[in-house]
């Protein structure tokens, strides 16, 4: 690890003032992949801005919805009673991530700030446009049996492995950030992460020094059929080769609303546009379920070695729709 | 083994007050390194300073800096105070802010329980429990747990009492080399907490309604985070389910009496061609 200043801010705003006086400077929240990354020398940081003692972990209501701190924990995240009984998808999708010690270390900001990665972003013996700009991607014609499906570019073909990021973009969360200007500046998750396109080495719409305070959800709506499935090669512990997000507004048996987001698929939560047009105001049956999917796989773009992406695509979406009706 | 980079300031000989504070504020004011010497050196409480900062933080320094690209106010043998609690004992240790909790533990508390398996967080052999959740030390800065209380596997039994589940993993014999045994047994121990407050897992099926008593299922998923290469798994579920139920295995082995030895030395010999 290279070395770096230390410091340990006591409020958001004197983070923000250390981190954006400093070029080279990054936050520090649960360290579960920015240490881990930084053992490798694969990021590497002038300083770190400590924000353990940063009290930006309040779960409370808001405007009929509900605001989450950043820095709260994964775990005390999902099981927090509001979240649990109002959004159950998150609470879902945030316990299928990693393992129980990393959700009780990981804060909900550094879960969306989480880099978008694959094998050879880890890797500094091999090239990769995200760790290294210009070095070429590894991937594109290499192992790529875990990478993107939708919205890749030549330079890279990684995906973002965060599963609560799918659930809130199937929730339309957004998110508040404090700038080096002393003001808050609010983007919905659908603009939050990006695609790569020539720019793989940026993962996400932060300028430095910007850091997330809260996320913020609507008045809940889908509490009653959601579900959050995530499909991977072993049964616990393991990024998603794919994973849906999936949530039913209904009415008898009718689809009112639908949301649709998946992970595991392209370089940042990818929503399922296809799928919901698909399917409101239409009956929820299995077989509106697999037009849907049929719809929105229809883009799908696999490399050499993830094709089987296409044909899960569709059964996981038929799947968590199934679940989240009640059905299965 | 020790990062030969990181300077221990506590094997050194001790400084005077003066050169101590003027050690910890200049090395804490991240000034570039040609300042820094020129500085130390042209003060004159700092001579003998200069000479054990030549010998170790310097070389520490230059070793680091060579090895670093475009992070020019980075630290330069910079260390950080840190006041903790380990199994109960109050410590302050100063540590380079590289310095993860599992190597203080191992390296400076001496503490070699926890166990360091892959180091990047993927095995749970350094799980440790910090304010009551178990974390991976691996991927926790020691200057992290400052005013926090830490307890490593040596912090679950008393003198005279083995922790419940250091019984039950002996008695349902859950595990073999035991590398990853004190990795799971903090995750256990802590795992029974979650139980009792009545958390949820991905294999919940309601998350409005949280088990009070866990399946088997239940506390695979939960015990996912912990590799067992052995793979003892069934005789650690069983462990962990026997004490979360309160269920007391019948104990298929005990160790075997000073008599009962003498005994078995006995037949042995008179076997002996």
């Amino acid at each position: 690890m290279r070395p770096f200043n230390y410091f340990r801010a006591t409020t958001g705003e004197e983070a923000v003032k250390t981190v954006s006086s400093h070029p080279k400077a990054r936050y520090l929240g649960g360290g579960t992949n920015l240490l881990d990354l930084m053992k490798d020398n694969v990021e590497s940081a002038s300083d770190l801005v400590d924000l353990t003692r940063v009290p930006l972990t309040e779960i409370t209501d808001y405007k009929g919805g509900i605001s989450i701190g950043a820095l709260a924990k994964n775990s005390d995240t999902a099981n927090h009673e509001l979240i649990r009984t109002r959004y159950p998808l998150l609470s879902q999708a945030m316990l299928a991530a990693a393992s129980a010690q990393i959700r009780n270390m990981a804060t909900n900001g550094g879960n969306l700030l989480q880099r978008t990665r694959c094998g050879y972003f880890y890797d500094t013996a091999l090239p990769c446009n995200k760790r290294a700009p210009g070095t070429g991607c590894g991937a594109r014609d290499g192992l790529n049996r875990m990478h993107a499906i939708f919205g890749a570019s030549d330079q890279c073909v990684a995906v973002h492995p965060s599963d609560m990021a799918v659930a809130l973009a199937a929730l339309d969360a957004k998110i508040h950030v404090l700038t080096p200007k002393g003001t808050v500046r609010i983007i919905p998750i659908a603009d939050f992460h990006r695609l790569p396109g020539d720019h793989p080495e940026s993962d996400n719409a932060l300028q430095h020094g910007e850091l997330i305070a809260r996320i913020e959800l609507p008045p809940p709506r889908f509490m009653d059929h959601s579900y959050y499935l995530k499909v991977r090669d072993r049964t616990s512990y393991a990024f998603a080769l794919i994973s849906v997000a999936a949530a039913l507004e209904l009415d008898g048996n009718t689809i009112k609303d639908v949301r649709l987001a998946m992970g595991g698929v392209a370089h940042k939560p990818w929503r399922a546009h296809q799928v919901e047009k698909a399917l409101i105001g239409k009956k929820a049956t299995e077989q509106n379920f697999a037009a849907g999917a049929e719809a929105e796989m229809k883009a799908a773009q696999p490399l050499a070695h993830n094709g089987y992406k296409v044909e899960l695509g569709k059964r996981a979406i038929v799947r968590a729709l199934l679940r989240a009706n009640g059905t299965v | 083994m020790q990062d030969p980079r990181i300077p221990d300031a506590k094997a050194d000989v001790p400084l005077s007050d003066d050169e101590n504070a003027l050690l910890r504020e200049m090395l804490q004011s991240g000034l570039p390194r040609r300042d820094f010497l020129k500085m130390m050196a042209g003060a004159s409480a700092g001579v003998f300073a200069y000479q054990l900062l030549t010998e170790k933080q310097v070389l520490a320094s230059t070793l680091a800096l060579a090895q670093s690209t475009g992070a020019p106010s980075a630290a330069e043998g910079a260390t950080v105070a840190v006041e903790f609690t380990v199994n109960g004992v109050s410590r302050n240790l100063e540590v380079d802010p590289r310095v993860v909790l599992l190597d203080a533990l191992r390296e400076k508390l001496a503490l070699t329980g926890t166990k360091k398996g892959c180091d990047h967080g993927q095995c749970g052999a350094c799980t440790v429990i910090v304010d009551g959740k178990r974390v991976l030390s691996c991927l926790t800065l020691a200057a992290q747990v400052d005013g926090k209380a830490v307890t490593t596997v040596e912090g679950l039994a008393t003198e005279e009492q083995l922790h419940p589940m250091q019984e039950a993993f002996i008695e349902h014999d859950g595990f073999q080399c035991g590398y990853c045994t004190p990795g799971q047994l903090c995750s256990a121990v802590a795992l029974l907490d979650e139980a009792n407050r009545a958390e949820c897992s991905y294999v919940t099926p309601d998350m409005k309604s949280p088990p009070t008593q866990l399946s088997d299922d239940e506390i695979r998923e939960r015990m996912s985070g912990n590799i067992c290469r052995c793979a003892a798994y069934p005789q650690i579920l069983a462990a962990i389910q026997s004490v979360h139920s309160n269920r007391k295995a019948v104990q298929t082995w005990g160790f075997a009496s000073e008599e009962k030895l003498a005994e078995i030395r006995k037949e042995l010999a008179s076997e002996t061609v």
